[in-house]
Formats: C-alpha cells, sequence, structure tokens
C-alpha cells in the first residue's frame, strides 16, 4: 500500500530499482540459472562438489588461503588499530592517512609492488644475495606465499576500519582508572581491552573472510596460475574451457558461501557496522 | 588524569605493520626512476625517460583517455541514481526501504567475478559487449553503493522536521529537494562521488569479461603489462596512478574537514 503523500519519494527510489534490477540482479539470476540448465538440465554441475578432485582442490585451496589471511590480516590490523586508539587526535588523523591510502590505491599497483620486490630478479632476493644471506633466490612469488603476502597487504587497512571504530567507544577513563588503581599494561589489555573490542575483531574478520573468498586479481597475478584460488577458477571454466555450467555453479556456491557466513554472523555482529547504512 | 599509552612492544609492532603497508607501495617511485631498461633501483642516476615513454606512447595516452571518459560517466549514473535512492529511504524509512537499502549494497558483497560472468553472458544478449555504454552501465550500477553510503551518512545528520517545514509551508517535492535537502547533503554527494569515480577508474574483473579490444582501459593495459612484459614503464605508470588516487583523496579529506566544521 502505497499513500499518496509518500509516492513522489518512491518515485526518487524507482531509478536505482530500475538501474539495480534491470543490469545487475538480472545477470547474476541468469548465472543462477545456467548453473542449473547447461550443459543439461539438472543438477549434474553440483554433483562434481563431491566427484572431481579438481573442484574439491580448488576449494580447499581457497579455504585454506582465505583462513590464513584472515588470522594474519586481524593480528596486524589489531596492532595497527590498538596504536591509532591509543594515540593523540592529531597524531590520529596522520595514522589514519596511512591506513587509508592503499585501502584506495589500485590493486593492480599493490600487486605490481609486490612483484618488483618478490620476484627471483626482484628486490628482496637481489639484496639478500648481495649481502650474503642466501646463494640461491628464494621462490618469494608466484606461490601460496605470495598470494597470502598480498591478500594480507590488500585486507589489514579493511580490518582496521571495524576494529578501530569499536576501539574508539572504549571509555578511556577505565584504562586510566585501571592504571591508577595499580594493574599492569599486560592485564590493562588482556581484562579491559581486550574484551571491550572483540565486537570489533569479530566484524573485521567477517569482512575479510568474505572478501578474500572472491578475490580475483591479487591471486591471479602473484599466484602465477599454479596456485588456483576459487575466483581465478571460475574464470578459467568461462573464457578458456567454455564449461559455463561448472563455472556458474561455483560461483553460485560462492555467493551462497558468502551470504550464508554473512546470515550466521548476523546474529552476533552488528552488520551496520560494516556496511555503513548511516541509518 | 593520565591517559594510558601504548607500550614499547604496541608502538614498534605497529610501526612494522605500517611499513609493510606503505614501503612496497613507494618502492615503485624510485624503480619508475631507474636508468636502467629493466625493472630495478636506479644505479647511475635518476631519470624520467620511463615517464616520457608513456606519456608520449599513443596506446597508454589512448586507454588513460577511456578510462577517464567511462569513470566519469559512471559516476553520473551512480550519483544520481544513488543519491534519490538514498533520499526517499531517508525519507520513507520503513521496513521495505531497509530491504532496498540492502539491495543496493550488493554489488560491495557479491564477489565482481560473479558479476562478470553474468553480465559477459547477459551484455552477449544485448549487443552491450565492448561498448562504452556497457562498461559505463555495469561501472556505474556497482558504483551505487558508495553512494547510498555516503548519502545515507551524511542524511543521518539531517534533521527531518526541516524537510517537514519546508513541504507544511507549501514547497513541492522538487522545490524541497532542490533547495532544503540537497545543499545540506552535498559534501556527502561529492564524497560519494570520488568513491564511484575511483571505483570505476580502477575497476579489472568486469573489464576483463565484458570488453575486449574496442574498450581497453587503463587497468587492462596495466593487467597486460605485468602478465607480459614487466618493464619500467609499468611503475611510471603506477606512481602516477597513486598521485592521482592520493590527490582524490586529500579532496575528500578537505570535503569533510569542511562539513565538520
Amino acid at each position: 500500500m502505497i499513500r499518496r503523500q509518500d509516492a513522489g519519494w518512491w518515485l526518487l527510489i524507482l531509478p536505482a530499482f530500475l538501474l539495480m534490477t534491470a543490469f545487475y540482479v538480472a545477470p547474476i539470476a541468469q548465472v543462477l540459472a545456467i548453473s542449473f540448465t547447461e550443459p543439461t538440465p539438472g543438477l549434474g554441475n553440483y554433483e562434481r562438489l563431491f566427484t572431481s578432485d579438481s573442484v574439491q582442490r580448488v576449494i580447499i585451496t581457497t579455504l585454506r588461503i582465505c583462513l590464513i589471511t584472515t588470522a594474519l590480516s586481524l593480528l596486524l590490523g589489531y596492532v595497527l588499530s590498538y596504536r591509532i586508539a591509543l594515540s593523540s587526535p592529531s597524531a590520529q588523523r596522520w595514522w589514519i592517512l596511512a591506513v587509508l591510502v592503499p585501502l584506495w590505491i589500485s590493486v593492480l599497483v599493490r600487486a605490481f609492488a609486490w612483484v618488483t620486490l618478490l620476484r627471483r630478479q626482484g628486490l628482496v632476493n637481489e639484496t639478500l644475495m648481495a649481502t650474503g644471506v642466501i646463494t640461491e633466490p628464494l621462490a618469494l612469488v608466484w606461490n601460496e606465499f605470495g598470494i597470502i603476502v598480498g591478500m594480507v597487504h590488500y585486507m589489514v587497512p579493511y580490518a582496521v576500519l571495524p576494529m578501530l571504530a569499536s576501539m574508539r567507544e572504549i571509555d578511556p577513563r577505565l584504562l586510566a582508572a585501571a592504571r591508577g588503581l595499580g594493574a599492569s599494561r599486560f592485564t590493562i589489555f588482556g581484562r579491559i581491552f581486550l574484551p571491550l573490542s572483540l565486537p570489533g575483531l569479530l566484524a573485521a574478520g567477517l569482512l575479510v573472510f568474505i572478501f578474500s573468498l572472491g578475490f580475483y586479481i591479487t591471486p591471479a597475478l602473484l599466484g602465477g596460475g599454479r596456485t588456483l584460488m576459487v575466483a581465478e577458477w571460475i574464470g578459467l571454466q568461462i573464457l578458456d574451457l567454455l564449461r559455463w555450467g561448472l563455472g556458474t555453479m561455483m560461483a553460485t556456491m560462492l555467493v551462497v558461501a558468502i551470504l550464508t557466513t554473512l546470515a550466521v554472523f548476523a546474529r552476533v555482529v552488528d552488520l551496520r557496522r560494516i556496511f555503513g547504512g548511516g541509518a | 588524569m593520565m591517559t594510558h599509552q601504548p607500550g614499547p612492544f604496541a608502538r614498534i609492532s605497529a610501526g612494522v605493520v605500517a611499513l609493510y603497508l606503505l614501503l612496497p607501495i613507494s618502492i615503485i617511485i624510485p624503480v619508475s626512476m631507474t636508468d636502467q631498461r629493466f625493472l630495478s633501483l636506479p644505479k647511475e642516476a635518476l631519470s624520467l625517460q620511463h615517464y616520457a615513454t608513456v606519456l608520449t606512447s599513443p596506446e597508454w595516452l589512448a586507454s588513460i583517455w577511456q578510462s577517464f571518459l567511462i569513470a566519469i560517466a559512471a559516476t553520473a549514473i551512480a550519483v544520481i541514481a544513488g543519491t534519490l535512492c538514498a533520499i526517499g529511504c531517508w525519507r520513507l524509512s520503513r521496513r521495505s526501504t531497509d530491504l532496498i537499502r540492502a539491495l543496493m549494497l550488493l554489488p560491495i558483497i557479491i564477489p565482481s567475478i560473479v558479476y562478470a560472468i553474468g553480465l559477459y553472458r547477459y551484455f552477449a544478449g544485448l549487443d552491450l559487449l565492448d561498448r562504452f555504454m556497457g562498461v559505463a552501465l555495469a561501472h556505474g550500477v556497482t558504483g551505487i553503493p558508495y553512494v547510498v553510503i555516503t548519502v545515507s551518512t551524511a542524511l543521518a545528520a539531517f534533521d527531518p522536521r526541516l524537510e517537514q517545514a519546508a513541504r507544511g509551508m507549501g514547497a513541492s517535492l522538487m522545490q524541497t529537494l532542490r533547495w532544503v535537502i540537497l545543499p545540506r547533503i552535498t559534501p556527502g554527494i561529492l564524497s560519494g562521488g570520488i568513491f564511484a569515480f575511483i571505483h570505476s577508474w580502477d575497476e579489472l574483473v568486469i573489464v576483463l569479461f565484458i570488453a575486449s579490444r574496442d574498450v581497453f582501459t587503463l587497468p587492462r593495459r596495466i593487467w597486460d603489462g605485468i602478465n607480459e612484459n614487466l618493464d619500467p614503464a609499468m611503475a611510471a605508470v603506477a606512481v602516477l596512478l597513486v598521485v592521482f588516487t592520493t590527490g582524490l583523496l586529500l579532496l575528500d579529506l578537505m570535503l569533510r574537514r569542511r562539513r565538520a566544521e
């Protein structure tokens, strides 16, 4: 039921709604549909989840890399947010700039920088060889190690933002009071700061994990085609092997995995904190 | 009262993390000014030859120009649709508009690879593959969430009674929008526009699938460069991009500060 005086406001929503339906939801719905209809109608593509080694391998690789990435990003992000939250307001501005600039710099530029540093004739290997630490170049990129280094680098800023937001809500007088009562730095952290910052930690973990699951560019450039994550595997099925059924099946599973994770965590994490929403 | 300060361990480890974030990005600056013909640090002198190579190459310039035009068109789509939608949702504010706002956030939640393969098939039927219009539409639609988020945040600080007062004194919806609501949320709209612009300017995954020859954006050319020939010209392009993005972010920061005042 639309009340008459509201009609104008609904009209404002209409362009975005139509654009989104016609050019976003429809193509994605088509992906879901193709996974059930090609090459033959039925659940044949989904059967491969249980029978195909290559399908299972790519899922396990993806989950392993995503879990490692999430754990490392949370650890590094937490350290950084802790430092920022306890800084003076003017110092905070600089720290936040140090987090925001990498966040918005092209993912391609960052992957390129890592290749420059980590490849066989790269700056890290050259330096280590010149100083005599190693005699043979180390394999630092075009493998799982390289993927994780690049992905963690991409994800740390995303981990910092929700954690910092929740750390800023911690009343600094609590920490000062604990200190005044003789608590050690370690006790203050373990008994007060850490428990109060847990909601932010959880939100950051959720955000980093779901972003990592479907990540395409960094794994493709730093994995060198040998370590395949799910997104690159999907691209390969569609562009090179023309296996639309398999590719769309995996894409559907990816969406299902992300939405399920979000739905499960929506009970314990305030999703609005992550996605703004501004309500 | 003494404030609680971070300990030496926290200070040092945070410094290390900050270096991990910033050093790899800064290393491309000396690399881009190398006097060598391959990717390396400068040996004898600093040289701007690789910048000259990029800025005189018709291919790079064409891609930069094309990316710029696509980003402008995409930003226009995202800003108009996103702003109006955020205002409508804010004013109506009920369960159904919460759902619509959640729908608008889908492009940041669902991985672009899923959208890209869907669009590849969908655009084939509409004859939009490898077209300027196709890429601009795709980037515009996926840019809407950034605008919806920033505009909704700006609206949250807006007193709804102002709008009611304007309507009560007989202003039409268009007049209220034009003279009461929009001036108040302009910084939020500009902020959203900047993010939508950067989104399109940097976007690669969708372009890899829906464009091939006629539309060859800057990220696409960088992607080919990293995969095929790693030369110092790539570092020069990377530095130019970083400077450009940082400039846009500083602009956004200035706008935010003005809004705060």
